[in-house]
């Protein structure tokens, strides 16, 4: 059967080169935002990076990224830094917009490799086909039975977001898809 | 499973989404009678055929929205965004035809001619 061997070559790393890794990445600010396009623009300005009004758009400037989440909705990822949050809070207009620092509820797992879109399709029901998820591209969805916001940041690499209590979970989930294809 | 069209998102995995009950339910605040607050709180159209509902895109967006479908067939017919009216019954029943659905719309005339 065609299929099936081509299921093979994909999977099977004695065929191919596929290769995946899969870890926690390190601690890092994040910074949700619900709001009106307006305060998504202010805060985009003090953040260094544009707050995308396009759905699914992730838009990264060096270190820092904003997701878009929702119509009102961004997350906000940068590297450690204190008082980022009072400082976006201080220039977003209270009345249009609520700025939460939520660092330390989420946790970040970097999956990479050619296998990768593979493994996380093990329990992610999203078409991850590089023309249907290209880069640039994301969204909170479902990993297993756990909520996660996927994030294709390069063909190979993809940055997962679970809350803090699904860390071990989802990271097990990943390690034993990863396992199942033969890694 | 269900391909869900999200009014934001485009089209998702059933497994996305919660279900909220019917839609286009209006609270009236001069409501005085216990009768006519039981009604609003429990009383449904229960229709057989195309219905209006209100979904959540609850791992994805977030957002609420409303969305036709047809409780006989499961046909996700067409989704819009919470506001905007429910769209042209006509235009659905073109749209069941095409779907090949052809389940008799009795029960969706007498509801619609109730109102
Ligand atoms: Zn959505």
């Amino acid at each position: 059967m065609a299929e099936a061997s081509t299921v093979l070559r994909r999977l099977s790393p004695l065929a191919t080169q596929n290769t995946v890794s899969i870890g926690f990445l390190p601690p890092m600010t994040r910074i949700t935002l619900r709001g009106e396009p307006d305060a998504a623009r202010r805060v985009g300005e003090v953040f260094r990076a544009e707050l995308s009004p396009d759905p699914l758009r992730a838009n990264a400037a060096g270190a820092r990224a904003a997701l878009w989440l929702g119509p009102d909705e961004w997350l906000l990822l940068a590297p450690e830094q204190a008082g980022l949050a009072a400082s976006i809070e201080a220039a977003c207009d209270r009345e249009h917009g609520c700025v939460i620092d939520v660092s330390h509820r989420q946790v970040g797992i970097e999956v990479r490799g050619t296998a990768g879109a593979t493994v996380l399709n093990a329990g992610c029901p999203l078409n991850l086909d590089l023309k249907a998820f290209p880069v640039g591209m994301c969204t909170r969805t479902v990993l297993a039975k756990a909520d996660i916001v996927l994030w294709r940041r390069e063909p190979e690499l993809f940055h997962v977001e679970c809350w803090r209590s699904f860390a071990p979970y989802v990271l097990g989930v990943l390690k034993q898809a990863s396992r199942d294809c033969g890694f | 499973m269900l391909l869900i069209p999200c009014p934001y998102c485009g089209p998702r995995p059933e497994l996305e989404f919660r279900h909220a009950g019917e839609a286009h339910v209006v609270r009236d605040p001069s409501l005085s009678s216990d009768a006519a607050w039981g009604a609003f709180l429990y009383a449904r159209s229960n229709t057989r055929g195309v219905i209006a509902e209100r979904w959540r895109h609850a791992s994805g967006c977030g957002r609420f929205f409303n969305c036709l479908r047809d409780t006989v067939s499961d046909n996700i017919l067409q989704t819009y965004k919470t506001g905007e009216p429910r769209p042209d019954l006509a235009l659905d029943a073109a749209t069941r035809r095409q779907l090949g659905d052809v389940a008799p719309d009795q029960s969706v005339a007498a509801t619609e001619a109730a109102r």
